[in-house]
């Protein structure tokens, strides 16, 4: 067999006290891929991404790393091995400065990278630059949202994993944000696994897109083909783009 | 004149030591937003590590009061961290995640355990020791009133000042600091960007623990005698005192601190001695009327 992907989802359930949010997903991400996943309010994508960090845990199925099954490790070893989050509602600390939001970023990093690696995102987002003793929290909803890409980027991560990074950003900061995403994965060799309601920009960006709904995939294939596929017109473009 | 600056260097030192069991109060509640009932107790059980501490260095004849002052005070901060530590490994960790109640019940069981524990091996009656610092000078004399100092209050201030000197920049500056914050601000992502947040948990704990030790040492050389009681009245001034300058805030446990030696020490020399715990309550009660989030308390409204 190839390489194993560099992250395999394996039945996975999870749960919320009694309360079932993932029923069985199969899912994969092969190495340097972006993979977009699509789905509505509700349908388990951020239950997804927060299990694949191990917070909640899935209580049944497996979740693979790079081939190691990183199921029941606790949070801090599995991002040790190369995971990064930008989470859902982007859990900036509101009182710390955005350079120390990037210095936490920066825990699990080779202290020698840290000048390199903050010149770098500073260079892809030069409003940080502007407002690197800002505190956290009374940044802009889109200065958050690069924040929190930054600080994800810090810890110099193989599989960055993104969940709605477009949320509530006007649409000249989305295409911004979509075009740092697709810069990270192809000029860092970064794979991308991203969670959006946006799923015009996702799908157009993704290699490949999975549907997830009620808590299962429900459709998946190459990103040109999900756009084009008549059930997620209806159900995540109506309305939207053409 | 006279006599008000001498009840305000009286308050000072008094400030100091409360300001210390304050911190760790406040860095406990900042972390897992509960309050560490036990830590009275190590505050108690600090005093009685040092009244050893000192009886060691007389049977060593460790003459020198600056040498054994250093080394009880090492001595105490190390025994009580593992105190700290294991309070949150026993009564703390196990059961978070169950109800918000549960915790508080199992730490007033370890207060209690641990009160227990030191009347049994020291015997309940207070016991007298940390007699090494003698003497002080006149700063002033007016109305026909010296002003006095001693070298101990001059020393208590001292380590005081140093102690938080020191740990505010640890929480401020150093990377374990950060990780510290990071925790207390949001746990889940600071777990997310590879924080163990157990180890920083129980590191608060330490932490405390330590400066409650060192609160302790000083309690002990200042009053010159202890018993196994102790922790239970300073623990709930000192709490008052985190509360009053905003619990969560490091710089407000330190004023709380300091404005409830000044309020007990005033209160006892212009009114009534009787009433001086009493005045402490009261006034917590009036500030938290208008101040709910106490004096430097964080603002409620946060943007995120
Ligand atoms: N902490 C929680 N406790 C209980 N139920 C939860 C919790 N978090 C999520 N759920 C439930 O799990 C299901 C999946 O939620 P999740 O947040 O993963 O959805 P989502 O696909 O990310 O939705 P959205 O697009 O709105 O962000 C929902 O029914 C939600 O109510
Ligand atoms: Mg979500």
């Amino acid at each position: 067999m190839a390489e194993p992907p560099i992250l395999a989802v394996k039945g996975v359930k999870t749960f919320y006290g009694a309360i079932q949010a993932l029923h069985g997903v199969d899912l994969e991400v092969a190495r340097g891929e972006i993979v977009a996943l699509i789905g509505a309010n509700g349908a388990g994508k951020s239950t997804l991404l927060m299990t694949i960090c191990g917070n909640p845990r899935a209580r049944a199925g497996a979740v693979q790393f790079d081939g190691e099954d990183i199921t029941a490790l606790p949070t801090h070893e599995i991002v040790r091995r190369g995971v990064a989050q930008v989470p859902e509602g982007r859990r900036i600390f509101p009182r710390m400065s955005v350079f120390e939001n990037l210095q936490m970023g920066a825990t699990l990093a080779d202290p020698a990278h840290f000048s390199h690696d903050l010149e770098r995102v500073f260079a892809m987002f030069p409003r940080l630059a502007e407002r690197r003793d800002q505190r956290g929290g009374t940044l802009s909803g889109g200065e958050q949202q690069m924040l929190a890409i930054s600080r994800a980027l810090m810890s110099r991560p193989r599989l960055l994993l993104l969940d709605e990074p477009s949320l509530g950003l006007a649409p000249l900061i989305v295409r911004q944000i979509f075009e740092a995403i697709g810069r990270i994965a192809r000029e860092e060799g970064v794979t991308i696994f991203l969670v959006e309601q946006n799923a015009y920009h996702a799908l157009r960006l993704a290699d490949r897109g999975y549907v997830l709904a009620n808590g299962r995939v429900r459709l998946s294939g190459g990103g040109r083909e999900l756009l084009a596929n008549a059930e997620v017109r209806a159900a995540y473009l109506e309305g939207g783009h053409p | 004149m006279a006599y008000f600056s001498q009840q305000l260097i009286n308050a000072i030192t008094l400030g100091a030591i409360y300001g210390l069991i304050a911190v760790g109060y406040t860095m406990v509640y900042g972390i897992i937003g509960m309050i560490n009932f036990a830590h009275g107790e190590v505050f108690m059980i600090g005093a009685f590590i040092s009244l050893i501490g000192f009886m060691i260095c007389g049977l060593l004849g460790i003459g020198s009061a600056p040498v054994a002052i250093l080394l009880v005070l090492l001595m105490a901060m190390a025994f009580s961290a593992v105190y700290g530590w294991a309070i949150e490994r026993t009564a703390y960790r196990p059961l978070r995640g169950s109800f918000r109640l549960a915790p508080l019940i199992s730490a007033i069981g370890v207060s209690i355990a641990l009160q227990n524990y030191v009347q049994l091996v020291q015997g309940a009656r207070p016991k007298p020791g940390g007699d090494v610092v003698s003497g002080g000078f006149n700063l002033f004399s007016a109305d026909g009133f010296d002003v006095r100092v001693t070298w101990l209050q001059i020393i208590i201030v001292l380590v005081t000042v140093v102690l938080m000197m020191g740990f505010t920049w640890l929480i401020a500056r150093t990377p374990l600091g950060r990780r510290q914050r990071a925790c207390e601000q949001d746990m889940k992502m600071a777990a997310l960007l590879g924080v163990n947040v157990d180890r920083t948990i129980s590191l608060t704990f330490v932490l405390g623990a330590a400066l409650a030790a060192v609160a302790g040492m000083l309690f002990l050389m200042y009053y010159g005698v202890i018993d196994f009681f102790i922790g239970f009245l300073a623990g709930i001034k000192a709490f008052t005192a985190a509360v009053l300058g905003g619990i969560g805030s490091l710089p407000g446990a330190m004023l709380g601190g300091l404005l409830i030696g000044l309020i007990e020490v005033f209160w006892a020399a212009y009114f009534s001695s009787e009433y001086k715990d009493v005045a402490a309550f009261a006034i917590l009660v009036l500030v938290l009327i208008f101040r709910p989030s106490g004096l430097l308390g964080k603002p409620e409204i946060e943007k995120v």
